[in-house]
């Protein structure tokens, strides 16, 4: 429907077909050769870089866009994912403008960063095409490791201790692997099955085997892990989502965003996909953002975001409330739910939102109430660790509490990305977190097949 | 406004810019082209002796070497001189010429090093009108290979011997186009002069291999899987250029001798420079090779203006000016201190020149301060040499400020002294000549 009036309530197909493509096709499209190279020979090469000391990664940017510069697009993609094996997703994903790109000595100099997240999708684009493997596994030890969740931080996990010479067996309680990289970020950041081909490019390592539909607490117990295995990482995620906490939010037409954001990224007819008229995300990060813009490009006639605080205080980037606002979403502050409306028949007809401000640094009501029509409601107010999956880990602010390299409270378990505590949630840092745990385990368990060998030679010597 | 008028060994044209002999000036259409965009003069493609015609190759006569957006820094070809019929250019110069009296005609000539052949092109070159000659002693490829070009200009006892027959066979001024392909420019720039030549223009294209194919492991342009070395120009080959310009113009024998000044001219900026450094005008090839014609109206309205704001009404007012401030590096005085400075407003943080002074000169950049990222020079350990101001991406963010005389210079723990004094009579020199009846030789800062 391309004309006349919208359909009301909540409804498929609202656009022309060939629009869907169009609306859903890559955001940014990726550098040309020549667009790489003039982009290259922007970057100064920076002393002790700050744009790679503001990566969650610390990739060498310099050296891999000096790499790219030179024509030498493998020797970039190498660069790249020595650090990052999942450098292709950062690159589309990152909020590079709040990263690397904000720390570019060029933003600081003109306002006109270094576009390195592009420059990193050319790299890795021209490796993942060809599929270039840079890594090769060291002699099997024999130790296995069971990975939780095969999101960024399970696979980054694996990825390292399969290259140690691990075997590693990731467990996901989803159909596909990917985590939130399949399931959990707007379609027009990932095209073309992109995430599912990463899978398949991290782990033709070897010595990494992926078991779907297996969740922690369902499926099998952590004690059981820790018995069966010579370590554990769990990278599971975040799967609770918080309640609204307002009246009749289990009206029909209300919706969490994530599964919103899922049951899109895996629809195979987009047209088919209901939509409604008028939508109210509520929320003020990334998951609103993407529900809010994915909304109206499903075509949506109405779509606004509601935040409970300020712009300054949302975790979406300036950059992605930008890009929302260009889509035309309505992104409103100071206004937190307090009842949806619905008809008689129990079809959403709106949101009854209070005012708010900080009084004494603490939100609070202001008595004064708005409503705003809708058709549909989407909840992205931050996901929670559901707490049976914990298994009797220590917690700290309802997360999998963890030290600087994701030991838990409990011996041979390893935690990190979102379910773990610290950091912002973003993938880059769970990349960051599941290697680096990696690491700690592969220190672990090496040092636990050498220590005898140390002890022998102690004796020999002495 | 500035005026441009330019009059060069008695041959005028209405600016100092003309085009070289090379590939724009090889027949009418290109130099009309070139005289209706504006340009003060053409040295028409050089001509050689009646006969069959010179041949080039089929395939590419030129390689490039680019910066990352493809702007070309350097040019090199392989093309003869011109592959025209002798004839048929006299007669298109002699109608250029009447169509544009205004304007500067020179015409270019190769011919072998035998009086004959010379005696016979000058009357045919005389009679077409034109304002003068440049004798073409510099194509490094091709030619030089039959004993013309820089065969002769290589070999300075040819030059002289050449240009007399000129001077002797033509009224024309002569002027000689001297080949960069030799170690002291000077030797051939004074031999011309003792032939008797008006002027010399230089340079010539350098002989080069632009780059290596490494697919088929030729040099490009490649000819069918080889390649040969070519002539080098534009942007690239000016540092080069204005050093042996500025060797000519300083030269006691050669001092005062009228000069061209060809290479890597690609602004008014590059030819206010050759003129300062002692060029009387300049030639221009690649940029217009690769721009087109149209950029002389920047060179024009670009000299003019810096003409105004420095209150220069003619050339003269500034040609040669710089000439005096050229010297050898012994008498560069060693008593003058300079200390870079880094303005911490400017910085942008890149730590370009902390890595670059760490890295390969005297460690006198900070990298951190209280723990945070900081640039500083570090006075003691400065020694001035200006890399760090080259390699910041950021203009005026490191300057180099002067140590006035009575001030201390840290690293060497002298007092910066007022007089002049340099290598020839510094303590370290074992040539160094102490001023007569003077004792106490002002002893330098190192």
């Amino acid at each position: 429907m391309t004309h006349g009036l919208p359909k009301d309530g909540i409804a498929s197909g609202r656009l022309a077909p060939e629009r869907y493509r169009e609306n859903f096709s890559d955001l940014h499209a990726p550098l040309t050769k020549h667009e790489a190279f003039v982009e290259a020979d922007r970057c100064y090469f920076c002393f002790d870089a700050p744009c790679m000391n503001a990566c969650p990664t610390t990739i060498d940017i310099p050296l891999f866009i000096r790499q790219i510069g030179t024509d030498n697009p493998l020797g970039a993609a190498e660069t790249i994912f020595t650090q990052n094996i999942l450098g292709g997703m950062c690159a589309r994903v990152c909020p590079t403008e709040q990263l690397c790109e904000e720390a570019c000595v060029r933003e600081a100099a003109e306002g006109k960063p270094v576009k390195i997240g592009l420059l990193q999708r050319y790299a890795t684009d021209v490796a993942m095409s060809e599929d270039v493997q840079f890594f090769a596994r060291a002699p099997q030890t024999g130790k296995r490791i069971a990975v939780v969740g095969a999101g960024p931080a399970g696979l980054a996990a694996a990825h390292r201790l399969a290259l140690y010479g691990h075997d590693v067996t990731i467990l996901d309680a989803r159909e596909k692997p990917g985590g939130l990289n399949e399931y959990g970020i707007a379609s027009y950041k990932t095209t073309n099955g992109f995430a599912q081909a990463e899978v398949d490019y991290v782990t033709a390592i070897g010595g990494i085997t992926i078991h779907n539909d297996q969740a922690l607490g369902r499926d099998f117990s952590l004690a059981e892990l820790a018995d069966n295995y010579d370590a554990v990482f769990l990278g599971m995620g975040l799967g609770g989502v918080n309640a609204l906490r307002a009246e009749g939010e289990d009206a029909e037409g209300v919706h969490d965003a994530v599964d919103f954001i899922a049951e899109l990224r895996q629809a195979s007819d987009l047209s088919a996909l209901p939509i409604g008229r008028r939508v109210v995300v509520i929320g003020g990060g990334m998951t609103a953002i993407d529900a809010g813009v994915q909304a109206r490009l499903l075509g949506a006639e109405e779509v606004t975001i509601v935040y409970r605080r300020g712009k300054e205080m949302m975790n979406a980037s300036l950059y992605e409330q930008d890009l929302a606002a260009a889509k035309g979403v309505t992104i409103r502050h100071w206004l937190a739910p307090r009842r949806v409306l619905t008809n008689p028949r129990g079809a959403v007809t709106g949101i009854e939102l209070e005012y708010t401000s900080l009084v004494e640094g603490k939100l609070t009501g202001t008595g004064e109430f708005t409503v705003i029509a809708a058709d549909q409601v989407f909840k992205a107010i931050g996901q929670t660790l559901e707490a049976d999956r914990a298994g009797g880990l220590a917690l700290e602010g309802g997360k999998i509490q963890v030290d600087a390299e994701g030991r838990t409270s409990m011996p041979k378990v390893w935690a990190g990305g979102d379910c773990a505590s610290g950091g912002e949630d973003l993938t880059v840092e769970a990349v960051a977190q599941g290697r680096d745990a990696a690491e700690s385990i592969n220190r672990a368990l090496t040092v636990a097949i050498l220590t005898p060998l140390v002890l022998e030679g102690a004796l020999v010597n002495g | 406004m500035a005026d441009l008028r330019n009059d060069f060994v008695g041959i005028k044209s209405p600016n100092p810019f003309w085009l070289a002999s090379a590939p724009p000036t090889d027949k009418a259409y290109n130099v009309e082209r070139a005289f209706r965009a504006g340009w003060g003069g053409v040295v028409w493609k050089t001509l050689g002796e009646e006969g069959p015609p010179v041949v080039n190759v089929n395939g590419p006569r030129y390689g490039a070497i680019w910066g990352n957006d493809r702007r070309l820094l350097g040019l090199n070809n392989i093309e003869l001189i011109t592959d025209r019929d002798l004839q048929r250019n006299l007669q298109e110069i002699k109608q250029v010429k009447m169509n544009w009296p205004d304007r500067a005609m020179v015409v270019s000539i190769m011919v072998p090093c035998e009086e004959e052949s010379w005696k016979a092109i000058l009357p045919l070159v005389e009679e077409t009108g034109a304002d003068g000659i440049e004798l073409n002693f510099g194509c490094p490829h091709g030619m030089s290979e039959r004993g013309m070009g820089s065969a002769v200009g290589q070999v300075p006892e040819y030059i002289e011997m050449v240009v007399r027959w000129c001077k002797q066979y033509s009224r024309m001024p002569v002027i000689t186009k001297l080949t960069p392909n030799i170690t002291d420019i000077r030797y051939p720039a004074r031999a011309a002069k003792r032939g008797g030549t008006d002027a010399v223009s230089l340079i010539n294209t350098i002989s080069s291999i632009v780059s290596v194919d490494l697919d088929n492991f030729a040099p490009v342009p490649t000819i069918d899987g080889r390649g040969s070395h070519g002539g080098y120009c534009g942007p690239a080959v000016k540092p080069i250029a204005l050093n042996m310009v500025a060797e000519i113009a300083r030269d006691p024998e050669t001092f005062g001798l009228p000069i061209s000044g060809i290479g890597g001219v690609t602004t008014w900026r590059d030819a206010a420079e050759f003129l300062a450094l002692g060029a009387g005008n300049v030639q221009v090839c690649t940029a217009a090779m690769t721009y087109g014609f149209k950029i002389v109206e920047e060179m024009i309205t670009g000299l003019a203006n810096w003409m105004d704001e420095k209150g220069y009404g003619r050339l003269d007012d500034f040609a040669g000016r710089a000439v005096r401030n050229v010297t050898d590096w012994q008498y560069l005085n060693l008593n003058y201190v300079t200390k870079a400075k880094i303005n911490q407003d400017l910085c942008i943080q890149c730590g370009r020149c902390h890595i670059a002074c760490e890295d390969t000169s005297h460690q006198a950049i900070t990298r951190e301060k209280d723990g945070k990222r900081h640039f500083e020079v570090m006075d003691n350990e400065c020694v001035g040499c200006n890399l760090c101001v080259n390699v910041c991406p950021v203009e005026d963010c490191i300057t180099m400020e002067t140590l006035e005389p009575g001030m201390l210079d840290e690293r060497t723990g002298k007092v910066v002294e007022a007089a002049y004094a340099n290598w020839t009579t510094h303590p370290n020199n074992p040539m160094r000549k102490p001023a007569m009846g003077d004792t106490a030789v002002v002893e330098p800062a190192e």
